[in-house]
């Protein structure tokens, strides 16, 4: 711990930096931050944990960081001065752009850290541009130097093409073994600006993480922008007007250390005891109420599911367990949605609303892992608007809720997306996005063989596999990133799987009527490998409405009857009967169809994988 | 209980040798050199003494059962593997000890290689009644794939032996759908049953058992796995065929003429009672079910020390028997009558009408009796009918 460290309350802004690291998953920005906690001497290196900024279990699993946090490094640099370096971690993924971007305008500054052997990457270039936006200033980094497959002059050429710096400035180091960390750190101080703020002012402190911590209660991250925040005050959210008193505030260095203020460019940490994260919201403006603001930050937008899943406990009896578990999760995070939804097939469970595919992912392994549940997810789908003839309006987050009748229109989100990629794979790029209703929006050369690729394209069609494929087509050298810019109209039809006659709910699809065809042949021949045979034949069928597109049968089953039952076979054919019934009781029955659990993960897995690969 | 008396009383004897082992088979059954391998001394010709050994053994732990036997079965294995001889003495020694009434049905396995007619005039002389040849097929192919060593027309000479030396009942086993059977080579075997002389036959498909060298050549992909659609095809002829030639089913897999009908067999389907004796031999008793250990050696180390080589018993629950009766009286032609089952159970009988699988008229008197299509899916019913 550095001795004489400015405190906090009272820390003069001119010696003060806000940044964060802007980097793609693997590049090293954990490992960096731990070097900074090193070298700045607040974490002993025994105590040392790997990427000890990454709290949850499953970040530190994946090597991702999904909520961020800020801490305080006094710093003493080549001037000989003490600075305070207040380095704020982004989440570094597509769906949650919007806390990147509130973690952006907490900061000055950021370190654009890209891995000398790999390149910038699609998320981090999206970043880049939002740091850009903000008018951030951009410290270009190339990490990992230390390895053999670094070509930390082409990377740097590339950098310098983008950011449009010489090369020559992008500095190099090496988080592993802290190579030029130090010298990292100074140019920190010299490059990025101090805070501007008005310590006379009434306070305004923008809100860019709140965590709920099962002892404190929701612990809210602030950047004071404007006067100050005091300890056992009151205090009001502009966005609710909801007021609360401070019970605690402080700085994390790396662990909390209560002060009792926080004062003008200073980030920090605030607790009200309050429990639940949506009464502490990303972006929101803090204020006093013996004092408060006129106005507030701005930049505060609630968030917006993109993405919604059904989510069913295998175990039908664990529904109330899984509903327990929805609420405590909601408590820390703000844009998780879920109401109750039945399904015919699938039983009891939750319509959830996501960010997007991560976030489902996530907020799926933190139930069965964290709640021990085993959990069925229905293929991820968008938000539909549908305009009646009527002009009636419905919002549809269930393809079963699909009206049927007179539609005018159907609108679609669309997100605009940025693919990097190896020259050698634009055609392959190009033809995906074709078959994905994408329009090209421009083409950039980052270096001579890397190309920055835009597109428009329907959200559904991202969330339907599109990384999957994207990945294969590029022997995985490709990345994605998006962001939301609204809807378009589209020619979209509602697919029914029929089982016998009867519609499975579940596997109803909302798809452009181009490829209604392909999707209802494909899942119709799915079902029939997977789903046994019966004692009685039963018609698959893809139908829109009441027109059949595509029909599959599975054969009624012929013979059962094991042919020999003598003495010696009695109990165990009795015991091998009464295992098979039992299994059968754990089948959902469709109509008169017994369809093994088994068969609706299957037939609904594959759809799913686009999450799964997202993170690997 | 008035009951045990009326219950018939079988005996189940098991001999476990072959002379060689066939690809398909996963019985408690062993050859010379599988033996000589265990170290064990038991062999097909110190065997009978053993078998012997258990029967007394048997009657002592059954000291107050008073029925005399209804049935004996000699399965195995091959239980020609023993002397006529020895087959005589071990049914003298179950006729010494429990008693045999008159009349009694005494079956033996035979592979139709192993007999001459001396050898089926001494157990016709000594008490056997009835025969039963594995035959398989009258397909050289077939056998091949089965492995089984005999010459087909071979069958047909123990046939005519067994009935010229005084045997009432002559049956034939058949096994169909083996990978390879063509439909014409299934019609040229039954064709031969159906000119033989004989009162019953018992068609089985070919199964794939776990451990069997048939499996691991079908996991190898070098024999095709045995389709059930072509089993039900071929079950569909056999019915066919030995309907037309004066035989009716009584059981899923048996069909028999007038009076050719196994008795001993219905014994296990009407859950009567019965003795096992030998190696892995099944018993039941009154709502108990006991099994001998399985290897010979093992069995001979209780043999010879004067126990019972009981491995190890169930004592039957009341819904236990239920599901077994069930189970075993839908197998049969006469049916299962519908008092033994649910409300629930009979609601799902209602329904296997209407789906086909249940006689109509005789669901109408009160019994539960199989169709055509029912005999083929009867474990899937069964089970719905234990609702």
């Amino acid at each position: 711990m550095a001795a004489n460290a400015p405190v906090p309350g009272a820390t003069d802004p001119a010696i003060i930096r806000n940044f964060c690291i802007i980097a793609h998953i693997d590049h090293g920005k954990s490992t960096l931050a731990d070097r900074m906690l090193q070298i700045t001497g607040i974490v002993d290196p025994r105590n040392m944990r790997a990427q000890y900024l990454d709290r949850m279990d499953i970040e530190r699993e994946r090597g991702i960081t999904i909520k961020s946090q800020a801490v305080r490094l006094p710093f003493k640099a080549e001037d000989g001065e003490t600075y305070v370096l207040n380095l704020i971690d982004t989440p570094g993924h597509v769906d949650f752009t919007y806390e990147v971007s509130r973690s952006l305008a907490a900061c000055e500054g950021a370190i654009l850290l890209v891995d000398a052997a790999q390149g910038i990457e699609a998320q981090t270039l999206a970043n880049l541009y939002l740091a850009l936006e903000n008018d951030l200033t951009i410290i270009p980094v190339l990490n990992k130097i230390d390895l053999p497959a670094a070509q930390p002059e082409k990377y740097a050429a590339e950098i310098a093409h983008i950011i449009g710096c010489d090369p020559a400035t992008v500095l190099k180091v090496s988080a592993k073994t802290g190579v030029g960390v130090e010298d990292l750190l100074n140019e920190v101080v010299k490059q990025i600006p101090a805070p501007v703020g008005d310590a006379n002012a009434p306070a305004r402190a923008l809100i860019f993480d709140s965590v709920y911590d099962t002892y404190r209660g929701v612990v809210t991250y602030v950047r004071v922008v404007d006067g100050r925040i005091p300890t056992r005050d009151r205090i009001k959210m502009m966005s609710t007007g909801e007021t609360h008193e401070t019970l605690e505030v402080g700085v994390i260095s790396p662990d909390p250390m209560p002060s009792k203020a926080i004062g003008v460019g200073e980030v920090g940490y605030l607790i009200t005891g309050v429990k639940d994260v949506r009464q502490s919201r990303v972006g929101d403006t803090v204020t006093l109420v013996g004092n408060p603001a006129e106005e507030s930050l701005g930049g505060y937008r609630d968030p917006v599911p993109m993405v919604f899943s059904g989510l069913f406990p295998m175990d039908g009896s664990d529904f109330p367990v899984l509903r327990e578990a929805l609420d405590k999760l909601k408590l820390n995070d703000a844009a998780l949605v879920y109401e109750p939804e039945s399904s015919v097939a699938l039983g009891f469970g939750f319509r959830c609303g996501f960010l997007g595919l991560l976030h489902l992912e996530i907020v799926r392994e933190r139930l069965e892992r964290e709640f021990n549940l085993d959990l069925i997810s229905t293929a991820p789908n968008v938000v539909y608007r549908v305009v009646m003839d009527d002009g009636k309006e419905f919002t549809v987050t269930n393809p079963s809720e699909f009206p049927g009748g007179k539609i005018a229109e159907v609108y679609e989100p669309v997100v605009r997306s940025t693919i990097l990629t190896p020259s050698e794979f634009v055609g392959a790029i190009m033809e995906l996005c074709q078959q994905r209703r994408g329009t090209m929006h421009g083409m950039d050369y980052l270096s001579e063989d890397r190309v920055e690729m835009r597109y428009t394209l329907p959200l559904a069609e991202i969330v339907f596999d599109f990384f999957d494929q994207l990945k294969s087509r590029t022997r995985g050298y490709a990345s994605l990133d998006y962001e939301p810019t609204g809807e378009q109209s589209a020619d979209l039809v509602k697919v029914d799987i029929l089982l016998h006659g009867d519609p499975v709910d579940a596997f109803s699809s909302i798809v452009h009527r181009d490829k209604a065809y392909n999707y209802g042949v494909a899942m119709a021949a799915k079902l029939k490998e997977l789903i046994p045979r019966q004692q009685f034949e039963v018609p698959i069928q893809a139908a829109i409405g009441a027109r059949v597109i595509a029909r599959e049968t599975i054969r009624a089953i012929r013979k059962d009857v094991l042919a020999k039952c003598y003495g010696g076979d009695i109990s165990r054919k009795r015991k091998l009967l009464e295992k098979q019934k039992e299994g059968k009781k754990r089948m959902k029955m469709v109509g008169r169809v017994e369809v093994p659990q088994e068969a609706f993960i299957a037939a609904l897995s594959t759809e799913d994988s686009g999450a799964k690969a997202k993170e690997k | 209980m008035t009951e045990t008396t009326t219950r018939t009383l079988g005996a189940y004897v098991h001999i476990p040798f072959c002379a060689s082992r066939c690809g398909y088979c996963d019985f408690n059954t062993y050859t010379a050199p599988e033996l000589e391998r265990d170290g064990t001394t038991v062999s097909p010709a110190t065997y009978a003494e053993r078998v012997i050994h258990e029967i007394q053994l048997t009657k002592t732990a059954m000291s107050t059962e008073v029925r005399t036997i209804d049935t004996v079965f000699f399965g195995g294995g091959t239980p020609t593997m023993l002397s006529a001889a020895d087959l005589v003495r071990i049914l003298s020694a179950l006729r010494e000890h429990f008693g045999l009434r008159v009349g009694a049905e005494v079956t033996t396995e035979a592979n139709p290689d192993s007999v001459t007619r001396e050898y089926l005039a001494e157990l016709h002389a000594g008490g056997f009644t009835r025969i039963s040849f594995g035959h398989q097929s009258s397909s050289t192919k077939v056998l091949h794939i089965l492995e089984r060593t005999h010459t087909p027309g071979r069958t047909w000479d123990a046939v005519r032996w067994a009935r010229e030396v005084g045997f009432e009942h002559v049956s034939v086993d058949l096994i169909y759908g083996t990978p390879g059977e063509t439909e014409d080579d299934l019609r040229a075997t039954l064709d031969d049953v159906t000119r033989a002389d004989v009162d019953h036959v018992s068609a089985y498909s070919l199964i794939v058992e776990n451990g069997t060298r048939l499996a691991a050549q079908v996991k190898r992909g070098e024999v095709a796995q045995p389709s059930d659609d072509v089993a039900a095809s071929r079950y569909v002829v056999i019915d066919e065929h030995l309907t037309a030639h004066g035989f009716t089913w009584y059981e899923v897999s048996n069909w028999a003429t007038p009076g050719g009908e196994c008795r001993h067999n219905i014994g296990y389907w009407h859950n009567d009672d019965w003795l096992g004796i030998g190696p892995g031999a099944h018993a039941h008793m009154r709502g108990t079910r006991s099994w001998n250990v399985k290897h010979p050696a093992a069995w001979a180390a209780h043999i010879d020390t004067g126990n019972l080589a009981i491995a190890d018993s169930e004592t039957l629950g009341p819904a236990d028997i239920a599901h077994e009766d069930i189970m075993l009286r839908l197998r049969l032609r006469e049916g299962l009558n519908l008092g033994l089952l649910s409300v629930k159970g009979i609601g799902q009988a209602l329904l296997a009408v209407n789906e086909g699988l249940l006689v109509e008229s005789e669901f109408a008197q009160g019994q539960a009796v199989l169709t055509d299509k029912g005999r083929l899916l009867a474990d899937g019913l069964v089970a719905r009918l234990w609702d």
